[in-house]
């Protein structure tokens, strides 16, 4: 096998809490290959968060190693780290986090704007194909206001993709969403691991984990389960299965 | 990021809240508007003061005798024991290389009649040098010769003294009666108005000083005497030369000096003190309404970056650097400061400008009040929102995700 684009050797969290010291993390290790689709599972204080925090470089652990894409993150300073971020990863968040009163098109563009290698025209076409990708193209100029939940938590997913990541980290991307919406962004999701992008997803919901090609459960800073997918749910036969969405009967009438 | 790409996501956010923007930029635009205005009056004040005594005569030297002491107290100047006489008026003519005119001043007091007309008016004993040091120039007939008239009864009159003595009539070759003492006038002086001090410069008599010792005082001191340096920029070197030449014709050992030899310059100075100090007070408290204008900003800038904690931590998170942040909220306060510097400095000027006009006060803007408040403003910008700046830039990108 090729190696991980993310290996995560004996890695430890402590949290000082006054007098008490919080193990968050105990000594937990496992890889990442590209192309897979892990989702991480847990109740909550079961370390799912800290992980999340650490693979997205934006917190660093007590001890062992974590390495993304042939870099040693636990030894890079926080301006290294901003460029890992930057350069290699993409954040999908439960409260989609879109700036307001900012465009879709301009929310797109934003991790663009921290990489001054790439120039205005640019970071505007990546911008527009990264939309495309997950369906907004008509939408680029609209305020995040003007769009519902699923569409404000594409338009994050195409931020997530802007910067042609090596890994995009969601934290309970559908948190915020109902079943039918949930698939509809879990789609996206499989679409984009499909054609080759690495997707870790952390969420407390077990259907949501059907649709990936692996899980980890973690209990109280440990790896409890890591367990491959042998059955992948197909996201959009699921969303077609789904019963059609309740309607009244005046809408119907309007309708 | 580029300064572009600042400017703009910068403008964006202020923008954002229209009405907050304008009262940060509001108290800037006072401060600045009142700092450009009070300069504004006090310099115009102070060259208004400098052009009087320039025109009272451009690089004039004037030299007394020093006031002693007597037990540690200074006594009045009439009290000095050293004098001034011709001789050092001689001795500087013909000595000192860095004046080219010298003159005493020596007066009477008295009644000038003609007539049925008398003025009150003193009568100023010169040498011809006299009007070049202080700018006086012959309207008709002639100065009297410092040979030639040494002691002749002659004068040369100031307009003020041709209108009152000699109303419709050409006062060339009259003859006033000054204590009894007949002076023929032989030239009339052009117009040179009021000086500064209220003193009617065009209300003068001018006679040959020694006339004024013999005829009039019978004394031979001499109160003062007035020289101009050979150009701008030699007033030091002549006052000193003055004092040197001074002090070896009294073989002076005593390390007080026996007269004050005073530039125009050092009078400018003495007199434009006080205004400076008045226009100081005012600048001060102009300043003082930049001070909280500035931190107006900072006031603003510090809930801006509490309101935006999300904001920066979503930033962080997709690859924002701890100084990317600061340089957007740094380039905010900044832009702040700048505007209200521009529309201020705007304002101050209309502001100085309606003073002048309407209330015909000596108003002056200087370039350089202009530029020293923009720099200010500049400098109000960076120090405010500085601190606010710096907060946001190490906010843990966790916790400010987590900020509700």
């Amino acid at each position: 096998m090729n190696d991980p684009i993310l290996s995560i050797q004996h890695l430890r969290r402590d949290f000082k809490m006054g007098d008490e010291t919080v193990h968050a993390l105990r000594g937990v290790s496992f890889d990442v290959h590209s192309g897979e689709f892990l989702t991480i599972m847990g109740t909550s204080g079961s370390g799912k968060s800290t992980m999340l925090n650490i693979l997205g470089c934006m917190d660093k652990p007590t001890s062992g190693e974590y390495i993304l894409d042939g870099n040693h993150i636990e030894k890079l300073k926080s301006d290294a780290l901003a460029h890992i971020r930057s350069r290699k990863l993409g954040f999908v968040f439960q409260s989609y986090n879109l700036l307001a009163r900012t465009t879709a098109i301009e929310n797109v563009e934003l991790p663009l704007l921290y990489n001054s290698k790439i120039s205005a025209s640019e970071r505007h076409d990546r911008a527009v194909e990264a939309l495309k990708r997950v369906g907004l193209e008509s939408r680029m100029n609209h305020l995040p206001n003007q769009l519902s939940g699923g569409q404000q938590q594409r338009v994050a997913i195409a931020r997530a993709l802007v910067n042609d990541p090596v890994i995009i980290l969601a934290d309970e991307a559908t948190g915020n969403l109902d079943t039918r919406t949930s698939y509809e962004i879990m789609e996206i999701f499989q679409e984009l691991n499909s054609r080759g992008k690495t997707i870790v997803f952390v969420t407390h919901e077990p259907d949501i984990a059907t649709f990936s090609s692996r899980t980890i459960v973690l209990r109280d800073g440990q790896i409890k389960r890591d367990t491959p997918n042998g059955n992948i749910q197909n996201a959009h036969e699921a969303f077609m299965a789904l019963p059609p969405p309740e309607t009244f009967d005046d809408e119907e009438e309007s309708a | 990021m580029s300064p572009f790409t600042l400017i703009k996501i910068a403008f964006r956010a202020l923008l954002r809240n229209r009405m907050r923007t304008f009262l940060s930029v509001l108290g800037i635009v006072i401060g600045v508007a009142a700092v450009i205005t009070m300069v504004a009056m006090g310099e115009g004040s102070k060259q208004s003061i400098k052009a009087k005594i320039t025109a009272m005569g451009t690089n004039a030297i004037t030299i007394m005798p020093n006031s002693s002491f007597r037990g540690g107290v200074q006594l009045d100047a009439s009290s000095s024991t050293v004098t001034l006489e011709e001789a050092d008026v001689i001795a500087l003519r013909e000595k000192a290389q860095y004046i080219n005119g010298v003159s005493p001043m020596v007066t009477a007091n008295g009644q000038a009649i003609v007539g049925n007309k008398n003025e009150a008016v003193s009568l100023s004993g010169i040498s011809s040098d006299y009007l070049k040091i202080r700018n006086y120039e012959i309207d008709q007939g002639v100065m009297f010769d410092d040979s030639a008239d040494r002691m002749a009864k002659v004068c040369v009159i100031g307009q003020t003294v041709v209108s009152t003595l000699f109303p419709n009539t050409d006062p060339i070759g009259k003859t006033i009666r000054y204590k009894n003492i007949p002076l023929k006038v032989i030239g009339t002086l052009k117009a040179k108005g009021s000086s500064d001090f209220g003193q009617d410069q065009d209300e003068v008599i001018f006679t040959p000083y020694q006339t004024v010792m013999k005829r009039f005082n019978a004394t031979t001191d001499i109160r003062t005497i007035y020289a101009n340096s050979i150009g701008e920029g030699y007033a030091s070197l002549a006052s000193e030369e003055i004092m040197s030449i001074l002090k070896e014709r009294r073989s002076w050992k005593e390390a007080r000096d026996p007269f004050r030899v005073r530039t125009q310059e050092e009078m400018i100075e003495m007199i434009t003190s006080t205004s400076d100090l008045l226009s100081l007070v005012l600048t001060a408290i102009a300043g003082i309404s930049l001070l909280v204008g500035g931190i107006g900003i900072m006031n603003i800038m510090y809930v801006s970056v509490t309101e935006r904690t999300r904001e920066i931590g979503l930033r962080m998170a997709i690859g924002a650097r701890g100084r990317d942040i600061l340089l957007q909220f740094l380039f905010e306060s900044v832009m702040i400061s700048l505007l209200g510097g521009l529309v201020g400095i705007l304002l101050g000027v209309l502001a100085t400008t309606g003073v002048k006009l309407f209330l015909n006060w000596p108003m002056s803007i200087t370039a350089s009040s202009v530029i020293v408040s923009f720099g200010v403003c500049f400098a109000t910008g960076v120090f405010f929102g500085w601190y606010p700046a710096r907060k946001a830039s190490r906010l843990d990108p966790i916790e400010a995700l987590r900020f509700e």
